[in-house]
């Protein structure tokens, strides 16, 4: 998609322009005299780092939080966006990346949720609202009964349940914050489309994402932002992706996903021998080894048993049959703590369910694993805890304000360095990391792909679940290509040509 | 996601107190119940010096009266941090002081103290199982429970008190000097368990996300069960002091209520309703704060119907103020 639409929309004025946007928490500065402008029909990509001031600027435009200084003019107009509800009469939209549907209420209440349709009476009128819900879906273009009960809808329709909403409450302007997380292929192709659509019909999208793909594929223009100021701003027709990403960064990534072959010793006895494991239907006679220093990408579609194998050998989900022997010895992975025992770590796919305690500060959220090692009789002694949790945030650089600020405040970034301290802590001989990078910046992001090789080198064995083609290519040994719960095909790294050959290899393509 | 982690120091010269204030960790509305108590306490003191608040024996009543709801409210604080509530405690209170009267009369002292006890890990064993294996929300479990051990009671003594046949009992649990030692040794010993043992962090970590709790390899439904055991023990050892408080004597309805003001008391010390924080102290002095201001009201003159109305309305006064902000996670 080019800049075409730029022509024309100019002389109308920028939909929306925010200037000189400041915001600090407390001492922090999180936005320094930023602007912003979006014009009608374009699709304005927002990329940064986390902690950049993404989020907070969003927000501010939300209503959300209040700005300490600057103004936001829509339509040319001054505004002073005082709350959620105001930014709605705005027009503004946001399609939220944790969902704000009901999952018990039907498709149609759901987009009419706080806006209901009423009779002449003054009584809920659901048949007009299935009605308009309907209509909304058929200039969408996307097909959903509007009686259904969104609970029975996979998330690519929430996702699209959520823009209708937004767009039935007349939206201007959608806010699109990683849409594409959780979606499949061909739903984000379907996704693109009806971007394409609204803009076509007017609608300006602010479009937030990580994905380097993506942003060029969808994007008009693009404005970046780090450490709370605004560092660019360009049609992206104008600029490579080695533009956008030094921007981001802010330094040159230095062949951080560039594979390099390392050798493994796989003479000895391995340190990870998993036999003929299932588990429920969704793991089916599952056999590999792995030796020390060796690093194992699981590769394989949504739903293929990546995340399944990974809970039974941390012994979250139970067993059924098959043996796991690490160290030659038999385990029995009943429950978490035993597999803590062998030397297992995992650190899981969802950092804010099953990683951290949001509510809980940086320093205890590390030390929640840790416990054991920092006792005095039967105390806890809060010094070397304290010691022990200053060492880990260091060693992994989380940007923390203080170890006892509250860790659901730190960005996605730090936030994922915190899961991995708290495991890293432990020492595990076996880690097993869920999507390690995922919603993670690309700072980040390479920091945890030299992470892994680090600990591959110190002779740990890192099982990695990616669906980030070039990670699992620029760290892994072996790659194991699971389909329907079973191993498919097991490919040394040597013998992959490129993301295109992986690619082939987890749809079942023959290469 | 906020951005509050650029970890960047600007430092603002005006203000600086309250930014000494918040590195420290620190928020004022933590403390809403210290400074609420002081605040009374000194108004009281101004007011009602002529009265006799200030008299050393009416100081030192309110700790011994807040004795009773302090020792259970200190294991309901764990209750409360783990995301559970705990409603049998009240009725448990009257059954231990009915399970003592047995005891005494079977083998004096000692066999008071061991029925009692003994009645209070039998109920946590029974509600802890309910719990975690039968799956069971604990409002439900702990609410039936209040009616079956209330039930329990009245029917066994049809309904009459029953006398402790041990006057030391009367001594160790009712004595003036004796209600407050044990109101210390339970904060005592709660402050160190929430605060400096794994089991305490286990509790808040359960209470905070029980499914990053169990990925962090706690065993999240067996600390839930010895939440409910601890919880009973502790309802039925405020039981003991109860009893030996009224005559030395058990009746079944002696608790009635009495989780409500240990759940008031928990509440207003500082622990999240929803669980993952909480503050021994803090309870300590939700319960002193309820106990001074019914003593203070008593010595204005007014009646109790009044002062349960005044009561009330300070309790949501002080947990208003102490709310957590608005818009920042």
């Amino acid at each position: 998609m080019a800049d075409h639409r730029d022509d024309g929309t100019n002389s109308l004025g920028p939909v929306i322009a925010m200037a000189n946007i400041c915001k600090s928490f407390n001492n922090n500065v999180v936005l320094d005299n930023v602007d912003f402008e979006l014009l009608r029909g374009e699709v304005h990509v927002l990329a940064g780092g986390n902690g950049a001031g993404k989020s907070t600027l969003m927000k501010i435009l939300q209503g959300v939080y209040s700005m300490d200084s600057g103004s936001i003019e829509i339509n040319g107009q001054p505004v002073n966006i005082g709350s959620i509800h105001g930014a709605r009469a705005a027009g503004i939209g946001m399609v939220f990346q944790e969902f704000s549907l009901v999952p018990t209420l039907s498709v149609a209440r759901n987009v009419f949720l706080g806006n209901e349709r009423r009779s002449s009476l003054g009584f809920l009128d659901d048949t007009d609202s299935v009605e308009r819900t309907r209509a909304v879906f058929a200039d969408m273009g996307v097909e959903i009964d509007p009686t259904i009960t969104m609970g029975n809808l996979g998330t690519a329709y929430w996702q699209l349940t959520e823009i209708a909403k937004a767009i039935a409450q007349d939206a201007k302007v959608l806010i699109l914050d990683e849409p594409t997380a959780s979606l499949a292929k061909h739903e984000v192709d379907a996704l693109f489309a009806l971007v394409d659509r609204l803009t076509d019909n007017g609608i300006s999208v602010i479009y937030i994402s990580h994905r380097m793909d993506e942003i060029f594929r969808i994007g008009d223009r693009i404005t970046v932002l780090r450490d709370g100021q605004r560092v660019l701003t360009s049609p992206l027709v104008d600029l490579t992706a080695g533009d956008v990403v030094h921007a981001i960064v802010g330094r040159k990534v230095e062949g951080a996903f560039e594979w390099k072959p390392r050798s493994v010793d796989r003479s000895g006895a391995p340190l990870l021998d998993v036999r003929h494991l299932n588990v429920g239907t969704r793991v089916r006679d599952v056999s590999f080894t792995a030796h020390r220093g060796e690093i194992i990408g699981l590769a394989g579609l949504m739903g293929a048993g990546r995340t399944e194998l990974a809970r039974a050998l941390f012994g979250i989900d139970h067993i059924d049959s098959g043996e796991v022997l690490i160290r030659g010895q038999r385990v029995h992975l009943t429950n978490s703590g035993n597999a803590i025992a062998a030397g297992v770590a995992l650190i899981p796919e969802d950092r804010r369910e099953q990683g951290l305690v949001l509510e809980h500060s940086v320093r205890d959220n590390i030390l929640l694993t840790l416990l054991g090692r920092f006792r005095r009789g039967p105390l806890l002694n809060d010094r070397k805890g304290s010691a022990i949790a200053a060492e880990l945030i260091n060693e992994l650089s989380v940007k923390t304000a203080s170890p006892k600020l509250t860790v659901g405040r730190l960005s996605g970034g730090n936030q994922q360095k915190v899961v991995i301290g708290k495991w890293l802590g432990t020492d595990p001989d076996i880690l097993i990391m869920d999507e390690p990078t995922a919603g993670v910046d690309i700072g980040t992001k390479t920091e945890i792909v030299e992470r892994i090789r680090a600990l591959a080198d110190l002779g740990k064995v890192v099982i990695v679940i990616s669906s980030e083609l070039p990670e699992l290519l620029a760290v892994a040994d072996r790659v194991l290509v699971l389909r329907a719960g079973a191993i498919d095909r097991t490919i040394e790294r040597v013998d992959i040509a490129d993301e295109h050959a992986l690619q082939l290899a987890i749809q079942g393509v023959a290469a | 996601m906020t951005d509050l982690s650029t970890g960047q120091t600007t430092t603002r010269p005006a203000g600086r107190i309250p930014a000494l204030l918040r590195r420290s960790g620190a928020d004022w509305r933590q403390y809403v119940i210290y400074i609420g108590f002081v605040a009374i306490f000194a108004i009281f003191a101004l007011t009602l010096n002529d009265k006799g608040f200030l008299q050393s024996n009416n100081l030192l009543n309110i700790p011994r009266q807040a004795s009773v709801v302090a020792v259970a409210a200190v294991a309901m604080t764990f209750v409360i941090a783990c995301a559970e509530i705990d409603l049998s405690v009240g009725s448990l209170a009257g059954l231990a002081g009915i399970a003592a009267a047995f005891g005494s009369h079977h083998g004096g002292l000692v066999m008071a103290i061991l029925a009692a006890l003994g009645v209070g890990l039998l109920i946590g064993t029974i509600n802890g199982l309910l719990v975690t294996i039968v799956e069971i929300p604990s409002f439900l479990v702990t609410l039936s429970m209040l009616w079956m051990i209330r039930g329990f009671g009245q029917w066994r003594t049809s309904a009459k008190g029953q006398p402790i046949a041990a006057a030391a009992f009367k001594t160790i649990f009712g004595s003036n000097s004796m209600r407050i030692v044990w109101l210390v040794v339970f904060a005592v010993i709660g402050t160190i368990v929430l605060n400096k043992t794994r089991a305490g962090r286990f509790v808040l970590a359960t209470g905070g996300n029980r499914t990053a709790a169990e990925f962090s390899g706690i065993s999240t439904k067996r600390v839930k069960f010895w939440i409910f055991v601890a919880s009973s023990v502790c309802a039925s050892f405020a039981g003991m002091i109860l009893a030996a408080n009224l005559n030395n004597t058990g009746k079944y309805e002696y608790g009635n209520g009495l989780e409500l003001s240990v759940i008031a008391a928990v509440i207003l010390g500082g622990t999240s309703l929803f669980g993952g924080k909480g503050s021994v102290p803090g309870t300590i002095f939700g319960a002193l704060f309820v106990q001074l201001i019914g003593n203070g009201l008593l010595l204005t003159g007014l009646e109790s119907s009044q002062l349960d109305i005044i009561k009330g309305g300070i309790i949501v006064v002080a947990v208003a103020l102490r709310r957590d902000r608005k818009g920042v996670r």
